[in-house]
């Protein structure tokens, strides 16, 4: 089956010879969820903006829902649904008359309209809000009306650009929930994020973009893989037990450095799986614990590693 | 295309109507304005060589009021692309699977019916005061068929500034060589009473026979020279500045 998404070499470059995009590849299947995860000007939107024709590509290709974006953009617009960064929405208009247009606009019968933008708008919530202005939405409400024209026409590929910057944590649990439930009906998701918890949640497989360039691609799992594996911290109630502790750890893995003379800490490549059997081995040996805790590498661990910058120091510095 | 054009006229004229302060510069500005001319310089029909079979100065006036407010139209229209472009529903319309042209179509349609409105509500209001349309109905339906089709043009105008500047400040920025374009024409005064450069200028300026098309139907009976040359002088404006306007259309698309 041909991948819902596939870019090769694409590339954009503006005046004054800037590279937002230099050159990245991609390729993601039907239904599956695509996280896009790099921090601010990286190269997400526009790589966003080439792929729903709204930006045209100064080098190499990219076709969606098997149409080409430069040749056939047309054909591919009737195939995406797209919901960008900024909720591009007009605040004059009521959400039931923002979600009919959308729908006349994509070319849903006349008949039909009223019936499918009232589905839509039962769908995320809204449905009490609908008869109201836009301007009086919270940006919680503007990004699920944002959400529910994108999805009017029922597209097969949607496109979701850093849905829940700005949102209160209810809010983006909301929509995470959406996107799950929308990949569960089949359709194939492009999400942009800063966010390497909304990554984690909801992609099948990720790609880190950083200056324009995809430094990795692969599933959360495999990429936290490749930066190390799981690690116990086990912190002793004194430090009398301190050998004892090492020699009764030291056979589930290698024990790591600590500088704390109350900790000691060791790799489980098991991870949570090994918690039983080590507390079990530390009792045996009489040693007391005041705490433990299964240490995970995180996407920001990832992301260090591919760019030698952690990617939520440059969200906090942004 | 024509369902798409029309949804987006219809939201067009909705925000319009929803939106009074984008309303008020169109009708009350010429109104004062109106009101001031006709009230302080009502003896000007006395100079020697102003058109002795004018009724009233009110009815001369009246042209200058509807073409000084479908120029402001113009720029409203342009107001309210711009608006859409920095706050991203332009990106939206774009993305949809509609015919490009279709957005410009869609706000020249609801501009066309704003000026149909802008035309009504300035007849009506000289009619209140004692203006008389020498013309009768035919004249008043030809004053408003002008209009339509030059407010359509300064619609026009607005959209392709709003496409070529991307910012509604700068296109509220030609607000004032709108009233310098206007001063420089025969609509408020006719072109044998104008000083130079004023008088040489007024002779080329489309304005000019704009608003003496206008005008003629007012002051006169149905005469086809001047109906021909207003109809003519607001086509080519509306002519030229379509084709404006999607060449600006055109080159936002190229960059992007």
């Amino acid at each position: 089956m041909a991948p819902a998404i596939q870019a090769v070499g694409l590339e954009r470059e503006f005046k004054g010879a800037v590279k937002a995009v230099a050159g990245i590849d991609i390729e993601v299947s039907a239904g599956e969820v695509y996280g896009f995860l790099g921090p601010n000007g990286a190269g997400k939107t526009t790589t966003v903006r080439m792929l729903v024709t709204l930006l045209r590509p100064t080098g190499g290709s990219a076709r969606v829902a098997g149409f080409d974006v430069a040749s056939q953009p047309a054909e591919v617009r009737r195939h995406i649904g797209v919901a960008l960064q900024e909720a591009a929405l007009d605040l004059l208009m009521t959400g039931r008359e923002l979600i009919e247009l959308q729908a006349t606009l994509h070319g849903i019968p006349p008949r039909r309209v009223a019936a499918r933008g009232q589905e839509l708008i039962e769908r995320v919530g809204l449905g009490d809000a609908q008869d109201r202005r836009v301007g009086t939405y919270s940006g919680g409400m503007r990004r699920r009306l944002d959400l529910a024209m994108a999805l009017i026409h029922s597209p097969s590929v949607l496109f979701l650009d850093e849905p829940t910057t700005g949102l209160d944590p209810v809010s983006r649990v909301t929509l995470w929930d959406e996107v799950r439930r929308l990949k569960a009906e089949g359709t194939t998701i492009f999400l942009t994020t800063q966010y390497l918890e909304e990554a984690d949640q909801l992609a099948d497989r990720l790609g880190i973009i950083n200056g324009g360039v995809l430094v990795a691609e692969g599933t959360p799992a495999a990429l936290k893989a490749e930066v190390g594996s799981p690690h116990l911290d086990v912190t002793l109630a004194g430090t009398d037990a301190l050998d004892a502790a090492r020699d009764a750890l030291g056979r589930f893995g290698a024990l790591r450095p600590t500088s704390d003379p109350c900790r000691v800490s060791v790799a489980v490549p098991d991870g949570a799986e090994a918690i039983a059997p080590v507390v079990r081995a530390l009792d045996e040996a009489g040693v007391l614990i005041a705490s433990l805790e299964v240490v995970e590498p995180t996407l920001d661990d990832v992301f260090l590693a591919k760019t030698g910058e952690r990617l939520e120091d440059e969200a906090a510095a942004a | 295309m024509s369902r798409t054009v029309l949804a987006l006229a219809r939201r067009a004229l909705r925000n319009v109507l929803r939106r009074p302060q984008f309303i008020a510069p169109l009708v009350v500005f010429p109104s004062l304005m109106l009101a001031a001319n006709v009230g302080g310089l009502s003896r000007t029909t006395s100079l020697p060589g102003f058109p002795s079979d004018v009724h009233g100065f009110l009815d001369f006036q009246l042209a200058a009021a509807i073409t000084q407010s479908l120029l402001l139209g113009g720029v409203s229209a342009g107001i309210a692309v711009a608006l859409e472009i920095e706050g991203g529903f332009f990106d939206r319309l774009l993305a949809a699977p509609i015919p490009r042209i279709a957005i410009v179509l869609g706000r020249l349609a609801a501009t066309t019916v704003i000026a149909l409105a802008q035309v009504v509500y300035f007849l009506g209001l000289g009619l209140v005061f004692g203006a008389h349309i020498k013309a009768g109905v035919p004249g008043a339906l030809l004053v408003a068929a002008i209009g339509a089709v030059a407010g359509t043009g300064f619609g026009a105008l607005g959209v392709m500034l709003a496409l070529r500047a991307k910012s509604a400040s700068t296109v509220q920025g030609i607000f004032p060589l709108v009233f310098v374009v206007l001063f420089v024409s025969s609509a408020f005064f006719p072109r044998q009473l104008l000083e130079s450069p004023a008088r040489q200028i007024a002779r080329y300026n489309p304005l000019s026979y704009l608003a003496d098309g206008m005008r003629d139907p007012i002051v006169h009976s149905l005469r086809a020279g001047p109906a021909l040359e207003g109809l003519a002088a607001a086509g080519g404006i509306a002519a030229v500045a379509i084709a404006f306007s999607v060449l600006a259309l055109r080159g936002r698309l190229g960059q992007t």
